[in-house]
């Protein structure tokens, strides 16, 4: 074997070979943000478009235009899911077990008049009604990826704002440590809601950092349009990086407290679903393997799973807030 | 309704009816009808099937008995070896779909969810019944021999009522557990009684009831 060739130094392996696909994505995050940063938010808006225009408009609800968003990792370059399996492929045990119970017996749920109250640990408690939340801060776009514990996973343009705007307009206290959300568990709009399968009404928490982490979205729609009713509407929380249970539907009580909130699934089997329930490969669900997702409307019957990345893909956003932590122990 | 159970096409007519669950099932995985995650839809679809003709196979003697109907029976092997046939196929596109033919995968999911252990085993039991459903075979086993292991449908019962239990345990969701289980249980319980009374009149009336089992097992 001859160790000089006369084709040598034109012969590269491609860079795709050679930068992990992960590193490049994220360098465009990274170029997205840098363009946010010097050039403005215009270089910032073109480089969303393009991921916002393989997002579809229905045209089934009223329209909630958002803004380009400025966070970085706010919008997935992925082809975002069909509005229809979006909207009937969904976990909503209040309106029942089966995935596509929500879309048929949601329409009972009454979003009007809707408000949110804001207590506990914080200086400046209060309700907000639906429009005063509305117009709390400036609408964004973006576009997540969502994983769900089962295993599947969707991406999911939303319309909405971090939900730290919100926070810092209700000053929490030095002991505030945690975030409650309580949703709404009505027994007459919601037929889920008299079945003993979790204790209702259905509450998730988060950590004060996590809350305030410009990712955490309080969300109001979802494809340009208000939230349907099967999504959690008329206001709920996302948060990316977290098992999809983790974000709360149809919010009506937001609670800063100092100790760790009792969630749901957490109350319904502690060793299967615990507090921070980040998406981690590398830590499985005790009954089933959580290295890999079906990725919804992706090739039907026969496409292949895909891997599933560390905190959702969004390490590069959120790893900082575990540093230090246990996330075998603390999963 | 004895004369319609008796007709020439009532077998037929029957099989193209059991398979019309799967016909559909088919169609609808073709023509992309499933839903938004196909695979899933389509494995506990199936799963589903097995369940419900399990009922139907283990309601078929209690229903005969009870309604006296013997005309009853003939359909019940081939009820049966539609159970097995709903659950080689939940089986297989668990294998293809979920798994993608991938053996250490498997072998490491089933470490991980014991539920799919217990239903591959009944799986395994449905085989071996329908493998032994013909005729000839029970010659050569021997009538009580082969009866011995087709009773074993009371153990694939069981299996796969814990199977779908512990399927369903992760989302606590176990409301149409409950439904198979009561469903299940009840023909099971059926028999258990059934037997019981024949116990209680066989000590009443020596010989009777050996002679009625016996007769029945000839009429096989």
């Amino acid at each position: 074997m001859s160790i000089f060739h006369r084709n040598d130094g034109f012969v590269h392996p491609v860079p795709s070979e050679i930068t992990p696909q992960r590193v490049y994505e994220e360098r465009r995050m990274l170029l997205r943000g840098l363009a946010t940063g010097a050039a403005g938010a215009t270089l910032a808006a073109w480089a969303g478009r393009s991921a916002l225009a393989t997002a579809e408009h229905p045209g089934k609800l009223a329209a909630l235009p958002g803004v380009a968003s400025k966070v970085l990792g706010a919008v997935s370059m992925e082809k975002a899911t069909s509005y229809e399996d979006a909207t009937s492929y969904n976990n909503f045990y209040e309106f029942g077990t089966d995935k596509s119970d929500p879309a048929r017996n949601a329409n009972t749920l009454k979003t009007d008049p809707w408000s949110v109250s804001v207590e506990g640990l914080v200086k400046k408690p209060g309700k907000f009604s639906l429009d005063e939340l509305l117009k709390l801060s400036a609408q964004e776009d973006r576009i997540y990826r969502l994983r769900c514990v089962e295993g599947w996973s969707m991406v999911i343009p939303w319309v909405g704002y971090s939900l730290v705007e919100l926070i810092k307009r209700v000053e929490p206290l030095g002991g505030a440590k945690y975030v409650e959300f309580v949703t709404l568990a009505d027994k007459v709009t919601m037929p889920g809601v008299n079945s003993r399968v979790l204790e209702w009404p259905y509450v998730e928490g988060l950590r004060l950092d996590e809350a305030m982490h410009p990712l955490t979205l309080l969300t109001f729609g979802m494809y340009g349009e208000v939230l349907p009713k099967q999504n959690g509407a008329p206001v709920r929380i996302v948060v990316p990086w977290k098992y999809g249970f983790k974000s709360a539907k149809s919010l009506v009580k937001i609670r800063f407290t100092d100790k760790e909130p009792a969630t749901a699934w957490n109350k319904a089997a502690a060793q299967e679903y615990g507090f921070y329930s980040n998406v981690n490969p590398e830590v499985d669900h005790p009954r089933w393997s959580q290295a890999t997702e079906r990725r919804i409307g992706e090739g039907g019957l026969f496409a292949k799973r895909r891997k599933t990345l560390m905190f959702n893909g969004y390490e590069a956003q959120v790893g900082q807030l575990y540093a230090g932590m246990d996330l075998k122990k603390n999963f | 309704m004895k004369k319609l159970l008796m007709h020439r096409a009532a077998k037929p007519v029957l099989f193209i009816v059991c398979l019309l669950p799967f016909a559909w099932l088919f169609y609808a995985a073709a023509a992309d009808q499933l839903g938004a995650n196909p695979a899933e839809a389509l494995i506990r679809s199936l799963g589903d099937w097995t369940l419900r003709f399990l009922c139907i196979v283990l309601a078929v003697t209690p229903l005969r008995v009870m309604t006296g109907t013997p005309a009853l029976a003939r359909f019940r092997r081939m009820f049966g070896l539609f159970v097995a046939f709903y659950a080689l196929m939940h089986l297989l596109s668990y294998v293809a779909f979920d798994m993608e033919f991938d053996a250490t995968e498997i072998a490491k999911d089933i470490a991980k969810r014991p539920f799919i252990l217990v239903g591959s085993l009944a799986g395994v039991l449905l085989a071996l019944m329908a493998a032994t459903s013909f005729n000839r075979a029970i010659k050569t086993l021997g009538a009580v021999r082969w009866r011995r292991l087709h009773q074993s449908v009371y153990v694939v019962a069981a299996l796969a009522i814990l199977h779908f239990y512990w399927m369903r345990a992760g989302k606590h969701n176990f409301a149409e557990v409950a439904v198979y289980g009561a469903i299940l249980a009840s023909l099971l319980g059926w028999r258990v009684w059934e037997a019981q009374r024949k116990l209680r009149l066989g000590a009443t009336r020596p010989g009777r009831a050996k002679v009625g089992s016996a007769a029945i097992l000839q009429k096989r």
